[in-house]
């Protein structure tokens, strides 16, 4: 299960990388989106996958048994999913507006800021 | 009285909550902006010198006994950067108060600014790796909107590229921590060293390379700070100005932590690395400010020179080092801060930031070429200002360890910045107005610098001036945190009370 969990966090890795390197805008967010799911994935995964063992101390016995399921990594997923999200919400903004004020999709004619001498006064 | 670690972070956040709810009443939110970052600045100072004691401050949030709760730790260190974050916050807020734009002031700009301050001050008083993640997030998610606030093509162009590396960035920070929970089972700094000891270099080693691109990024190191320059020039100057200032050091910072205190006793060997990507970082940097014409994209370019400054004493590891590190990462807070606010201002006089259309500033206007001496000096490293003493404890520290190379390296960016400073001295201040017109009936010469934009300005001038004079006392300072980060266990021990 793991080693499925290991291929698919790279597969989503990759896809995430290959869509940021894309040249729509749109493809990058999608991309950054597929990157903060494998995060997600990854810091789930390496917690420890454990089927049906929930982490409650059993009637009786005064410590857990391991192996069980540990919040903790489930908590830091949850933290991580809410912030992507609000990241997601703003970057889906930020590329309306850039297209709006901008009026293209292609990364590649957002140069300007990056040029020593720019054409034209910014 | 340990709550002295929860004021610096609750005073921005109430400020921000009530700037929400008074969203059209945008004097009170100025005003409110103001006493609030005073408040911080007077906790912050206490923290300082409460911590400056002796004593290392640890609180554990929600009761929750280490290493299981969050704990919040000031040491010299965290106190040092929080004092700093402070005095720069308040800087920034009393220039924004006349140098933003009715519109932006409209959409929210004062309270953002202070979850900005909120997000850094958090990240240099967090002692649990997840949180500093949150507080990066929360600095990163705050800077996104003050890049992107008003809306020019500039800012969006500028936005889309520093959003994009720096969510990379904190992707791999989170699969960092990932698969440092994975293998540790902890997420508390100080747990984290006791922990990372037991582990064989096979895991330790990728794992710290991936914080070190992680934070690089952050922290703008070769070869991953080409978001800066695409950016940092597009937003008003009091955003450059705080991103400037802070948002680099919180990733030296990040740095500073992973390899003193985090794997401090893992079997991980990262100085040559660090001393190079310094190195290279410094020529890039350097060179690359060379290039410019527009007086803020020089300044872009010599904050990267100076993180590879700031980052050598880190790879030269030895106590003097970070002490010089620390005191060069004081120095340029300040520095950088200041010329960012003051080239704003000289941006305001001559309606361009293009140092081709500048002019003539000399004669209109004197105070503001003597203000922009201090720090520019100071930057280069002339004495008797900081930047001087700075980088000689780095130069120093440097020659006792024999790295010959990277010594050169600084000196020689002390020299390019020098170049740059004068060039921009040169076409801003000395060369006549290119606009062929007499500058006194010129409409841009007669533009007059209100006083609260130099407020700040002069007050961080002196603070240069101060710092270069008192230099003894600061490096003092920090030593006291080298010293104090060099040893883990002390650290350790004030956050488990345990010793290794």
């Amino acid at each position: 299960m793991i080693v499925m969990l290991a291929f698919v966090i790279g597969g989503l890795y990759a896809a995430g990388l290959y869509m940021m390197l894309r040249r729509s805008i749109t493809k990058l967010i999608i991309g950054l989106s597929l990157l903060s799911h494998a995060s997600n994935l990854l810091i789930f995964t390496t917690g420890g996958l454990v089927r049906a063992r929930p982490p409650i101390i059993a009637d009786g016995a005064t410590e857990i048994i391991k192996p069980f399921a540990d919040p903790v990594p489930q908590a830091l997923v949850l933290t991580a999913i809410v912030i992507s999200f609000g990241v997601t919400a703003f970057a889906l903004v930020l590329l309306h507006r850039t297209y709006l004020t901008i009026g293209t999709d292609d990364l590649d004619d957002l140069s300007k800021t990056d040029l020593a001498k720019p054409e034209t006064n910014g | 009285m340990n709550t002295l670690l929860i004021l610096p972070l609750v005073t921005p956040l109430m400020v921000a909550a009530v700037s929400f709810l008074l969203w059209r009443h945008k004097a009170w939110q100025k005003w409110l902006g103001v006493g609030g970052a005073c408040l911080s600045f007077v906790w912050a100072c206490l923290l300082f010198a409460r911590v400056s004691g002796g004593e290392t401050l640890t609180m554990q949030a929600g009761g929750w006994a280490a290493p299981f709760g969050i704990s919040l730790v000031a040491d010299m260190l965290g106190a040092v950067m929080v004092l700093l974050t402070a005095t720069m916050g308040l800087a920034v807020t009393i220039y924004a108060v006349r140098s933003i734009d009715e519109r932006r002031a409209a959409f929210g700009f004062y309270p953002v600014l202070q979850i900005l301050l909120l997000g850094v001050t958090g990240a240099f008083l967090t002692g649990d790796l997840f949180n500093l993640y949150v507080w990066f997030e929360v600095m990163l998610m705050s800077s996104f909107v003050l890049l992107a606030l008003g809306g020019e093509r500039a800012q969006l162009e500028g936005g889309i590229k520093y959003v994009t590396i720096n969510l990379l960035s904190s992707a791999l920070f989170l699969a960092a921590i990932g698969f440092l929970y994975g293998v540790t089972g902890t997420l508390n700094m100080a747990d984290l060293a006791l922990k990372i000891g037991a582990l064989p270099a096979s895991l330790t080693a990728p794992l710290s390379v991936l914080f070190l691109v992680a934070f690089g990024v952050k922290a703008a190191m070769f070869p991953l700070f080409f978001w800066l320059p695409a950016s940092y020039h597009t937003p008003p100057a009091a955003v450059s100005a705080v991103f400037a200032g802070l948002l680099t050091k919180v990733g030296v910072y990040a740095l500073i932590r992973t390899f003193t205190l985090i794997f401090a006793f893992a079997d991980v060997d990262v100085n040559n690395l660090l001393l190079a990507l310094a190195g290279l970082t410094m020529i890039t940097g350097g060179l690359g400010a060379l290039a410019q014409t527009d007086a803020r994209r020089m300044l872009s370019f010599l904050i990267i020179a100076h993180i590879g400054v700031a980052v050598m004493g880190l790879g030269l590891g030895t106590t003097r080092a970070l002490a010089g590190t620390i005191f060069y990462l004081i120095e340029d807070v300040i520095v950088l801060t200041n010329l960012f606010l003051i080239i704003g201002i000289m941006g305001r006089v001559c309606g361009t930031f293009e140092t081709a259309r500048m002019g003539g500033m000399y004669r209109t206007h004197p105070m503001l070429g003597a203000l922009f001496l201090v720090p520019a000096l100071s930057l280069s490293g002339v004495p008797p200002f900081s930047g001087f003493f700075a980088k000689l404890a780095l130069v120093q520290a440097g020659l006792e360890v024999e790295r010959y190379t990277v010594v050169a390296l600084s000196l020689v960016v002390g020299i390019l910045t020098l170049v740059v400073m004068m060039r921009l001295w040169a076409e801003a201040f000395w060369k006549p107005s290119p606009l062929g017109v007499d500058e006194v009936d010129a409409p841009q010469g007669k533009r007059r610098v209100a006083n609260m934009l130099l407020v700040p300005v002069c007050a961080l001038s002196l603070m240069s001036i101060g710092f270069g004079i008192g230099a003894e006392t600061v490096y003092g300072v920090a030593l006291t945190a080298a010293t104090q980060i060099s040893d883990a266990n002390v650290y350790i021990e004030a956050v488990l009370r345990t010793m290794r």
